[in-house]
């Protein structure tokens, strides 16, 4: 994986004609930038503009650029940025293992032993054929990550990924996902309202409203 | 692809729907060239209000159009009102989408069985209480006043306007809106009436404007339990269609027109009344009435819930019996004895109805299916939801079936397109991509946006997730939606009747065929097929997606 920068230039989003937020930044190589404020400030659909679908009702506009490659205008499908959402999302249809094989681009051949690879990485060995409900709340959670990284993203971001987890486990799976971010080289984007999750990251802290 | 979907779907519901009303008006004033009438004029129309009890078949028309949905609808509230939060609101969402399956004419049949002079109900009371040794002369079914006939109907409409009322529901919160009003002291169903009747009955009129449409034009129920001297306008359109003497057709456009006519101020009195009524209730409502009418209102509407749906079962009950019924005399509660002679009469003649059947069900549902999704995919990709398209889906169970059929298979022949099954399955696609497209619409638009949103940023194309996410997930809602058009397209008689010229034989319309001059064995055995096919796949619709998702359990947890 070779490493990337994500450049924000001049972001600019608004709804209604009132604006939401503005940004100008860059996030090295596995950096972590933590965007913090209150809910309903517009943290989300900075994430939704970089992934690619934000809402119809919103304007935006500023550049996003992967190194020299801008993301304006690709679907969300094409611009290789992953999102962990609050909520793990592990497809409720299809087994540990096919969610993670979902996510496996098309070219790739040994898919099965990718797969048993990831879970082997974070300790769930021989889960595959698990239904993805039966999983604890942080076992969910390390399945997501690894959905994740086995999509081959050139950045990521992270929507609140710990809210919603019970205080014991949030602490360690937090260290997991910024150590393996920071391992892949992955540039991050953390929008959070915990003071906690920014000092996590170790990373620049953005304070929007 | 998708882009061209809503427009296909459009195209396919409304230009059929157009054509055919633009087809009768010339005929109505007399000009069919076809059939060398080349001078237009009033004459067909002095012939038309010359036709004895002409008056008499267009009233029946009109007070049908009113009275069963007015009936259906006070039932339905009260039911709902009665049942909000308790169990009962339970077992009714069971039975919902079964009793739906069952097509018109099994249920007016069945219902038939249940009411007539020597039928199942006077059987119970007889010769006990009432001293009847035979069974009484009285004209219960197909009363002049066509009360029967719209009994029927409303045992029908209920479930449809149940389920519409279930659907939109949830959206209004009402057991939040109840608790709120009971803890300013009104009673349960009061408080339902004035929190939530108002906020849910916008969502019920353009069902309400489909049942007008239905019950003041309905053709098969109106041949089994309507009244016949005179019968109601639609089934005397059909008859002069019918007529061996092509120069009836002149008559039965201008009839059409004025069924049309009918049922548009039927729909526009409606509205009109809807003004009063809503300026009465809110005078009632803000009189404070919280206590008044409590228990009696709970009573009746548990009672008629309770007897209305109970009267629909029983009457599939009585299907099953009198398919199997020997002879019976008349106070006996039961048959003497079983048999079988009537299926095996049946039997030689039931193949070619039974794949006619199956095949334009499983066509016109496949091809609904597709289009639907097709056409709700599409809105999901565009992010807005295209309001004005419901009003087009809507159109063809707005406009009376029996008039616009009737134009366009006069359309159909002057092109000389030859009647057939592919034909009849399009006239079917009418009426059953509506119900799957209303039956489709609420689950697809719920689902969470972020599946989509998480398999986009995993690097997956949008048609890749819809075949892989999308479909799976929403395999129970299609599943049912499929076994809604199965269940519409098996009941379809007239579209049936009027696009295959006769030709096409089905389970329903073999079975009305039988209404005048069956035996109740025979009868029985059609209307059981009839609605036994439909059942079958709610059955199928309900267990394949539990079976499928036995090993996930948060897709079972969908399933309710």
């Amino acid at each position: 994986m070779s490493a990337s920068r994500l450049t924000l230039k001049n972001i600019d989003i608004r709804l209604h004609g009132r604006r939401l937020l503005q940004l100008d930044t860059a996030i090295e190589p596995g950096a972590t930038l933590t965007v913090m404020g209150p809910s309903g400030i517009g943290k989300s659909s900075l994430l939704a503009y970089i992934a690619g679908f934000l809402a119809p009702e919103f304007e935006a506009s500023g550049e996003i650029y992967l190194n020299d490659r801008s993301l304006n205008g690709l679907p969300a499908e094409r611009r290789q940025v992953g999102l962990l959402f609050q909520d793990p999302l592990l497809f409720p249809h299809l087994s540990v293992a096919q969610n993670l094989s979902f996510a496996l681009p098309g070219h790739v051949r040994d898919r099965r032993a990718q797969v048993e690879q990831a879970l082997r990485a974070v300790g769930l060995e021989g889960f595959g054929h698990r239904d993805p409900a039966t999983l604890s709340g942080g076992q969910k959670a390390r399945v997501a990550l690894q959905r994740l990284l086995l999509s081959q993203p050139k950045a990521v971001l992270l929507d609140e990924p710990f809210s919603r987890l019970d205080a014991h486990l949030r602490q360690e799976v937090r260290q997991h996902v910024f150590q393996t971010l920071k391992d892949a080289g992955l540039p991050t984007i953390l929008v959070t309202h915990d003071a906690e999750d920014a000092a996590a990251s170790g990373g620049p802290v953005v304070e929007l409203g | 692809m998708l882009r061209v979907a809503p427009w296909f779907m459009f195209g396919l519901l409304v230009l059929p729907v157009v054509a055919g009303l633009a087809t009768i008006v010339l005929p109505a004033f007399g000009y069919l060239p076809a059939l060398q009438h080349t001078e237009p004029g009033l004459a067909v129309w002095v012939d038309l209000l010359d036709t004895p009890g002409i008056g008499r078949s267009a009233m029946l028309s009109f007070a049908a159009g009113l009275l069963t949905p007015l009936l259906s609808l006070a039932l339905v509230m009260l039911f709902l009102a009665s049942a909000s939060g308790t169990r009962w609101a339970h077992a009714m969402r069971r039975l919902v989408a079964p009793l739906l399956a069952v097509p018109h004419a099994a249920a007016a049949f069945g219902l038939a069985f249940l009411m007539a002079p020597s039928g199942f109900a006077l059987r119970l009371i007889s010769p006990e209480l009432s001293g009847w040794q035979r069974p009484p002369d009285l004209l219960i079914l197909n009363d002049p006043l066509g009360l029967s006939m719209m009994l029927g109907m409303v045992l029908k409409e209920i479930p449809f306007l149940l389920l519409m009322a279930l659907a939109a529901l949830p959206q209004l919160n009402p057991d939040q809106r109840v608790a709120m009003a009971r803890t300013l002291g009104y009673r349960p169903i009061l408080a339902w009436f004035w929190t939530v009747a108002p906020a849910l009955y916008p969502m019920l009129r353009l069902p309400l404007f489909a049942v007008i449409a239905f019950a003041s034009a309905t053709v098969d129920v109106a041949l089994i339990l309507g009244p016949t001297l005179p019968p109601p306008l639609s089934v005397r359109i059909i008859g002069w269609f019918s007529d061996p003497d092509l120069n009836q057709r002149l008559l039965a456009s201008a009839a059409a027109l004025m069924q049309l006519a009918i049922t548009l101020s039927a729909i526009g009195l409606w509205i009109a009344a809807e003004k009063v009524v809503a300026r009465l209730y809110r005078r009632v409502l803000l009189s404070g009435v919280r206590n008044t009418g409590h228990t009696l209102l709970n009573i009746a509407g548990k009672g008629l819930m309770v007897l209305t749906l109970g009267a629909l079962l029983l009457s599939l009950v009585l299907l099953i019996v009198h398919a199997f019924a020997g002879p019976w005399r008349f106070p006996a509660n039961l048959p003497g004895t079983w048999t079988t002679q009537h299926w095996l009469s049946v039997g030689p003649v039931l193949l070619t109805p039974l794949r006619n059947t199956m095949l334009l069900a499983l066509g016109s549902t496949l091809l609904a299916v597709v289009l639907v999704i097709a056409a709700l995919e599409h809105e999901s990709r565009q992010a807005r939801a295209p309001a004005r398209l419901l009003w087009a889906i809507y159109l063809p169970l707005l406009v009376p079936q029996v008039v616009f059929l009737y134009g366009l298979t006069l359309l159909l022949e002057q092109l000389r397109w030859l009647p057939g099954l592919v034909m009849v399955c399009f006239a079917h696609c009418l009426f059953v991509v509506p119900y799957v497209y209303l039956s489709l619409a609420e689950p697809y638009r719920r689902l969470d946006p972020r599946w989509q949103q998480l398999s986009a940023t995993l690097g997956v194309s949008a048609n890749r997730s819809l075949w892989r996410i999308k479909l799976p997930m929403l395999m129970a809602p299609i599943a049912t939606a499929g076994a809604v058009g199965l269940a519409v397209s098996i009941g379809q008689y007239l579209a049936t009747l009027l696009t295959g010229a006769g030709r096409v034989s089905t389970l329903t319309t073999e079975a009305v065929a039988l209404a005048s001059g069956g035996t109740r064995g025979t009868i029985a055995v059609w209307a059981l097929l009839q609605a036994a096919i439909p059942m079958l796949g709610f059955a199928l619709a309900i267990a394949w997606p539990r079976f499928w998702w036995r090993h996930r359990r948060d897709m079972r947890g969908q399933l309710t």
